[in-house]
């Protein structure tokens, strides 16, 4: 169970992106995010696994609190929070089975990960997930040969071998044509309920997140003004997301994703 | 409405503008130039009479130098199997080297007092010319070809590192924090996201970094840091200008073959 409470995350002095957000997933429900640019979507989906620092507020995965963890303990809790990225984030140069294999970083000691000398279960466990999404033929393929579609497999059988306990997907399918986006979206469906995992995913295809996730969740300028089944999610919930962001007397929108140099720049110190 | 104007007048005309605007600097930049030529030329003691006396000097070096003689070639071919040696052993120590310095310095990955420090180490390896290096380490470890490996691990840290870690500092992020997700330490994720992403650079580099070494090694050899640049030296010094001669035409053919070599490994690579 994921329990988010009270969350806040301000950047410098500029207006919060996040105000104390409350949000709380539980069993194995696929729960998708919608908002617009700027809502706090992508802050608060890594605000769970500190890629960013949240400034206050709390943040319970299975009953350990996230927020205040450092070091070491902080690497583990990350073992049990898979991530699945918008640019797929795969390590180009490497291959297949690699970047599968580092869903194991944080399990394995700096030798083995250095020799790619990685227990034998981790292997087994990799060819058979990526069996399952059906890469298993580019094992050696260098990571970068692939399409964006058997790309994003490869970031979500990664995600998977960290045996998490929660799934979160940053934006997964934004990069990939329709019917690529789709599968990936049932993919993620059925993963959820094969390994009774939660998953959250950031969206911005309505339509998907209709189809494809159990619970949406609205959120606008860090605020959730939203939550409910994908049949309750009427027209006029859209608007209330969506609609007059771009009107002259809105109040303006705060920067809620940060633009990635800046977001560059806060993490390397504090991360690990 | 300017249009039929335009004939009654004078044809326009159009000069470039002055990449100075100001005409006081403009020309005050003119002036200052001028009195710094009459002064140096004025100050600086140029002695035309023994330059007057050089010039048969040198004829005589030059007509002593032909034909090259390669007689003494075993000698020949112990300094530059010296200077091979110093070469790549220098390059292969300074390229190792490099890494972690070039990590240090690169202020996306590390917190800001270890990057000063990085930073530190390779403006100091980059501020002075290897000659001086090798000078002070020939004082330090005496003559031969360990000051030589010395200076140019140091030249190399130098040079590679800085380049490597601005490589690091461009690398893409996203696969940093992938790697971090997963709940991977540090180092690993240096060598999971960091080193694959600038692995290219690096081996493109210590191509170029060897190819240099090779050009400097005999240099360093005339302060007697070993090589070649030893053995050139003494020639000079026993009037031997053919063997010389013959020394220097050698290393220009190893510079230019080594740097086809390099040139064509680099843009394999790419």
């Amino acid at each position: 169970m994921l329990e988010i409470s009270k969350l806040v995350k301000r950047y410098g002095r500029d207006e919060p992106v996040l105000k104390e957000l409350d949000l709380t997933v539980e069993g194995s429900s696929v729960v998708s995010i919608v908002g617009a640019s700027g809502a706090g979507k992508s802050t608060m989906l890594r605000c769970i696994n500190r890629l960013v620092e949240p400034t206050s507020g709390s943040i319970r995965l299975n009953g350990t609190e996230l927020v205040a963890l450092k070091g070491a303990a902080l690497r583990r809790a990350r073992r049990k929070i898979g991530m699945v990225f918008q640019g797929f984030n795969l390590i180009d140069r490497l291959t297949v089975m690699e970047n599968v294999l580092a869903g194991r970083l944080g399990y394995v000691n700096l030798y083995q990960a250095i020799s790619r000398r990685y227990p034998r279960e981790d292997i087994e466990r990799a060819f058979t997930l990526m069996e399952r999404v059906g890469i298993a033929h580019y094992a050696n393929k260098r990571a970068d040969a692939l399409s964006g579609g058997e790309r994003q497999r490869v970031g979500v059988v990664r995600a998977l071998m960290q045996e998490p306990e929660v799934l979160l997907a940053d934006e997964p399918t934004a990069s990939l044509d329709p019917r690529t986006s789709e599968q990936i979206m049932i993919l993620l469906q059925s993963l959820a309920s094969e390994l009774s995992l939660p998953v959250l995913i950031n969206i911005h295809n309505v339509a998907q997140a209709r189809t494809y996730t159990e619970r949406i969740v609205g959120l606008r300028h860090g605020k959730m003004i939203f939550d409910g089944a994908p049949d309750d999610f009427t027209r006029d919930a859209l608007d209330a997301i969506y609609g007059g962001i771009e009107s002259p007397e809105e109040e303006p929108v705060a920067p809620a994703n940060p633009p990635p140099a800046q977001r560059d720049r806060g993490l390397p110190h504090d991360a690990t | 409405m300017t249009r039929p104007e335009r004939g009654a007048t004078a044809p326009r005309t159009w000069r470039k503008p002055p990449f100075i605007a100001n005409p006081w600097l403009r020309y005050g930049a003119w002036l200052l130039l001028a009195g710094y030529l009459v002064w140096a030329f004025g100050t600086l003691p140029f002695n035309w009479e023994r330059i007057g006396e050089g010039l048969p000097r040198a004829a005589r070096i030059f007509g002593g130098g032909f034909p090259p003689s390669f007689q003494r070639a075993d000698l020949l071919l112990t300094g530059f199997k010296e200077s091979f040696q110093i070469a790549i052993l220098a390059t292969l120590l300074g390229v190792l080297l490099s890494i972690p310095f070039a990590v240090m310095a690169a202020k996306n990955i590390v917190p800001r007092p270890v990057y000063l420090v990085g930073r530190a180490v390779i403006i100091v390896s980059r501020s002075f010319h290897p000659v001086i290096v090798a000078i002070l380490f020939v004082a330090a470890v005496g003559f031969g070809p360990l000051a030589g490996i010395l200076t140019l691990t140091v030249y190399s840290i130098g040079f590679v590192g800085k380049l490597l870690a601005e490589e690091i500092e461009e690398i893409d992020w996203g696969q940093v924090e992938a790697m971090r997700a997963t709940g991977a330490g540090y180092l690993a994720t240096l060598f999971y996201a960091v080193f694959p992403q600038i692995l290219p650079r690096q081996v493109g580099l210590s191509m170029y970094q060897l190819d240099s070494n090779l050009r400097a090694s005999a240099v360093v050899g005339i302060v007697g840091a070993g090589g070649i640049g030893g053995t050139l030296m003494n020639a000079f010094g026993r009037y031997d200008y053919d063997f010389a001669f013959a020394i220097l035409l050698i290393i220009i053919a190893v510079i230019l073959v080594s740097e086809g070599i390099s040139g064509w490994v680099r843009k394999k690579i790419w």
